[in-house]
């Protein structure tokens, strides 16, 4: 272990000058090769021997993830790079690839700067190369693209080397137009990928080789020999002339920025506070010797160590018996230890200073997406948007009664790793519920509870979560306080379609200056009137306030919103969670003396208001839906595409690749449970297929009344359905 | 036939004859603590001395399910029991309605109430009381937020401003307890910091401790140093006086042990 020991010298040198630093991630479609590419990069670096690389997937250090060939957590580990005569350190993060882990991809952009996207060079960009090329340019992560199993081109498809050339431009230019659709403004500063410039290398990960413009010019290989190399089929000579590491971390020095050059430019879209202040200077300076800015971006689980908290370090630096606060905590946590990752493995260093990725223990309040600072009442950073939603829930009991205390807090704790997952405690059943982006998803987490925590479970079979909302307007409908001294009345409405999706991008939200939300909602169509009125956003739901100088309202109103955020989390209908809703509070009548309008009063009253209103306005069931892609030989394809069409799915689109078939499908979730086994059997496993979180669309209408009633059936509700009555006091 | 009889301040022996009479000819009685609790006695006492069995009723039960225990006075004897005088609890007015509307017939027999008892004990004229207000527990929402009441606060000074005294009750809450005269000046000096309008600062303030009972205690002094001194055991109540008349500015010094100061002026 002692070239180790050494490379962990070398880089904590490194640590402390922000210049010689690349925090960055690899981010692709699933199987187009992250970890492959991961492994050999590390392998270049001396970080683990050549010839485990690729095959031993080291970064994948969890048991079912090398079993199941596919990433599922991101991995950490630092690596020092010789480039021009100079050392830099890259810290790296693979992302898992797999839409039901897509939330790893969403956090782990928060914590780098740049991005290595990496590309199949047979299949081109896939949906989820949109889905995290998306979530890196809305953080602000520059990319630069890698294309991988080049390969393949010239051996399968048997194309020449003209023809490989025209594909790969081809590639580049589609890449390039999904940039510019999604962050016109960076595109237009030169985040554009350029195979002329340096921003493009191709290769192959498996063979570990890769060539880029600079790296012909460095080596002296052109073209057309690397073309014949690989119809030679001789990849390891290729392979030591222009070595995978090398090209790729040679661009990714020369082309993604330093934690000085990006931060600066970064703050600004992940912080809302004010820039000139002390902190918002300091952290775009990475400056060391400031204030702590820390933001969590992953919690794990470490048998000795307890929870280790890892993320970006922005401003100052993280030292052991530090005393920080932690957003949302009261009490002050003290830092204990403070380590990097070396893949699986966590060093101890004494000090981490701006600008780097850092994993501490001891912030027993922290979560996924907490700010960690040593200035009392530092405006938090940006909470982290997930583009997916949990649509699929199981219930978890332990198999032995004597386990139930210790399944509560192993339950705690996955959640806390998993901010994508959501465990509630159905009070009526005293079920635990735990509710995940997909079927997977939650099958992965149930093994890790009994493997990793050591508690033995069952688990129901899974169920969608549907969505509530509403088709039609209702008001405004009176709710009376249970003393009758208080009344509300609401109006409730479909929210606009342009309103859902400024809160659904990020755009809006109830934390930013109310100037600025007040533009971009009349941007988006919102009358003055209505936008400067906006009192709480609640996932995708809104509560205005339409009422003009009512008194005592104001210090009533947080209990008014309690009262909406009960329904939006269980609507009336089937206590599903609400979306799209839109609550406008028109008049109150409150009692003069503050005792008679406590909670007790006033969030009942707001509550059966909003209930019995959204019953009059058609409340209705939305399910949610996938995205399907399948890949298949030509002769599966008519059992592939009677999978999708005999779960009530519709074929998007259809294109052939050589003899593949690459089918694009949508079908609702629940009716896709199982769907691993049966497209595996109807294709004799030679389907290769991945899903994409889809949105919801309404239930048809022949299926509701037995959906509600089913739902409302267990969760122990009244099996009828509930009429507006039922939520108005006489 | 619905009789409302008003237990008087602080154990079963504060009761009229005439209240009692009608416990005696009822077919059923009924009590809440939820307005307000008499310390010195409890439900045991209460139905010995009574001769009468009581039931307690929660806040839903007489909130929102009254005319289910209402309904039994067509035809018999109802007595509803509450702490103090009957109608002083802002809620109970509502019953009377309700009972009006289901033609049954309501009667009303007075108990001693604290918004008279505090005149007494304090020496602060009763006709020179403004607006009453209560002051809330804090409430922290399930975001996290806390919410406190600034409602007390505008009363004070709306009574300042017209030269009246403010009874400031204090809230009985069945999860966070009976807020005490220290719990209450904390959360108006709270106010007075955030909003700095010279309500609450170097004010004269008053608080009284377990009214009815043989051993009250009537405290006057600053707020911020009555903050600190100890009421002993609930119910407590509060007293924000306005000007002084020099009559009551005696009777705060030799009934409340306020700062001799307070007289000089007076001058």
């Amino acid at each position: 272990m002692g070239r180790r020991k050494k490379m962990v010298e070398r880089v904590t040198a490194l640590m402390s000058n922000p210049e010689m630093i690349r925090n960055i991630a690899i981010i692709a479609h699933i199987d187009h090769g992250k970890t492959t590419l991961s492994d050999n990069l590390l392998a270049g670096a001396g970080m683990i021997s050549k010839e485990l690389a690729g095959r031993q997937l080291f970064m994948d250090s969890d048991e079912e993830e090398q079993e199941r060939g596919i990433t599922i957590d991101s991995a950490n580990v630092s690596m020092v790079h010789e480039y021009e005569d100079e050392e830099y350190l890259i810290n790296l993060i693979d992302t898992p690839g797999h839409v039901d882990f897509g939330g790893d991809v969403t956090r782990a952009m928060r914590a780098v700067d740049g991005a290595v996207v990496v590309i199949d060079a047979v299949e081109g960009t896939m949906p989820q190369t949109e889905t995290v090329l998306r979530q890196a340019l809305k953080e602000h992560v520059r990319p630069v693209l890698f294309i991988n199993k080049v390969d393949r081109l010239i051996n399968e498809l048997q194309v020449d080397a003209q023809e490989m050339q025209i594909r790969l431009g081809k590639l580049i230019d589609h890449v390039n137009k999904l940039i510019k659709g999604m962050n016109e403004e960076r595109y237009n500063e030169g985040w554009r990928v350029d195979a002329a410039e340096g921003t493009v290398a191709f290769g192959s990960a498996l063979y570990n080789w890769a060539i880029s413009v600079p790296m012909m010019q460095k080596t002296g290989v052109s073209f057309d020999e690397v073309f014949n190399y690989c119809r030679a089929e001789d990849m390891k000579s290729l392979g030591e002339k222009c070595p995978l590491h090398e090209a790729v971390n040679d661009m990714v020095i020369r082309f993604l920025p330093s934690p000085i050059d990006a931060q600066e430019d970064r703050v600004g879209v992940i912080w809302h506070g004010d820039l000139e202040t002390g902190i918002g200077k300091q952290m775009a300076d990475a400056d060391a010797k400031g204030d702590l800015a820390f933001m969590v971006t992953d919690i794990s689980m470490d048998p000795h160590a307890g929870e280790v908290s890892t993320g970006r370090l922005f401003s100052g630096s993280l030292s052991r018996g530090m005393e920080v606060f932690v957003s949302g905590a009261s009490k002050k946590n003290r830092i204990q230890q403070v380590g990097v990752f070396m893949g699986p493995e966590r060093l101890e260093v004494d000090e981490i200073p701006a600008g780097n990725i850092a994993a501490v223990t001891g912030l027993r309040d922290a979560i996924v997406g907490s700010t960690v600072t040593s200035l009392e009442g530092m405006s938090p950073f940006e909470s982290i948007k997930h583009a997916s939603e949990p649509v699929v829930t199981v219930a978890v009991e332990a198999k032995h009664m004597k386990d139930l205390p210790k399944l509560v807090e192993v339950l705690r704790q996955v959640a806390k790793e998993d901010p994508t997952l959501k465990i509630t405690l159905d009070e009526e059943t005293g079920e635990h519920l735990m509710a995940g982006m997909g079927e997977l998803h939650l099958e992965v987490i149930a093994h890790r509870i009994e493997r990793d925590k050591g508690v033995e479970i069952t688990t129901t079979p899974p169920l969608v979560v549907y969505r509530e909302t509403i088709t039609g307007v209702a008001g405004p409908v009176e709710g009376k306080s249970p003393n009758r001294h208080n009344r509300f009345y609401v109006v409730v409405e479909p929210l606009e379609p342009e309103v859902r999706e400024l809160i659904r991008e990020g755009e809006i939200s109830m934390r930013m200056p109310e100037l600025e939300r007040r533009e971009k909602l009349m941007a988006a169509g919102v009358g003055k009137d209505e936008a400067k009125k906006i009192a709480d956003i609640f996932e995708s739901n809104v509560y205005y306030d339409m009422t003009k100088g009512i008194q005592h309202l104001n210090e009533t109103m947080e209990l008014v919103l309690e009262g909406f955020v009960e329904v939006m989390k269980a609507g009336p209908l089937s206590k599903e969670p609400c979306m799209g809703v839109k609550v406008k509070l028109m008049d109150a009548k409150l009692h003069e003396d503050a005792v008679h309008r406590g909670p007790a009063q006033v969030i009942p009253a707001s509550r059966q208001a909003i209930q019995a209103a959204m019953l009059m306005a058609d409340d209705t069931l939305f399910e949610p839906y996938q995205k399907v892609f399948i890949q298949t030989p030509q002769e599966q394809m008519g059992g592939a595409t009677k999978e999708i069409q005999g779960r009530r799915g519709v074929i998007i689109d259809m294109t052939s690749e050589g003899d593949t078939t690459i089918i694009e499908s949508k079908a609702p979730v629940s009716e896709l449970f199982g769907f691993a086994g049966d497209i595996r059997s109807a294709t004799e496993g030679r389907a290769m297929w991945s899903t994409e979180f889809a949105g919801f669309e309404p239930l048809p209408t022949n299926m509701i009344t037995e959906v509600v009633t089913g739902i409302r059936e267990r969760k122990g509700l009244k099996k009828d359905l509930p009429q507006a009555q039922d939520f108005m006091s006489m | 036939m619905l009789d409302f009889v008003g237990l008087g301040l602080f154990d079963e022996k504060d009761i009229s004859l005439k209240g009692l009479e009608k416990i005696h000819n009822a077919d059923k009685v009924y009590v809440e603590f939820y307005t307000s609790i008499l310390m010195g006695t409890d439900l045991e006492k209460m139905e010995e001395l009574y001769q009468k069995k009581i039931t307690v009723l929660s806040r839903e039960d007489v909130e929102q399910h009254a005319e289910e225990w209402i309904a039994d006075a067509k035809d018999m004897n109802v007595v509803f029991l509450t702490g103090g005088d009957t109608m002083v609890s802002t809620t109970h007015v509502d019953l009377r309605l309700r009972a009006l509307d289901m033609g049954i017939e309501t009667f009303l027999v007075h108990g001693a109430s604290i918004a008279s008892a505090i005149c007494g004990l304090s020496g602060l004229q009763n006709y020179r009381f403004g607006k009453a207000a209560t002051v809330p527990h804090p409430y922290v929402t399930s975001r996290g937020s806390r919410v406190i009441s600034e409602t007390p606060y505008d009363t004070i000074k709306m009574n300042m401003e017209n030269g009246l005294h403010t009874a400031v009750f204090l809230d009985i809450d069945k999860d966070k307890g009976y807020m005490t005269v220290n719990e209450a000046l904390e959360i108006l000096l709270e106010v007075e910091e955030k909003r700095g309008e010279g309500v609450m600062a170097d004010r004269i303030s008053v608080g009284i401790a377990r009214a009815g009972s043989p051993s009250p205690v009537v405290k006057a002094d600053y707020a911020q140093a009555l903050k600190s001194f100890d009421f002993g055991e609930p119910l407590h109540i509060l007293i924000i006086p306005a000007s002084l008349h020099f009559v009551e500015a005696e009777a705060l010094v030799k009934l409340a042990g306020a700062p001799d100061e307070i007289l000089e002026d007076m001058d």
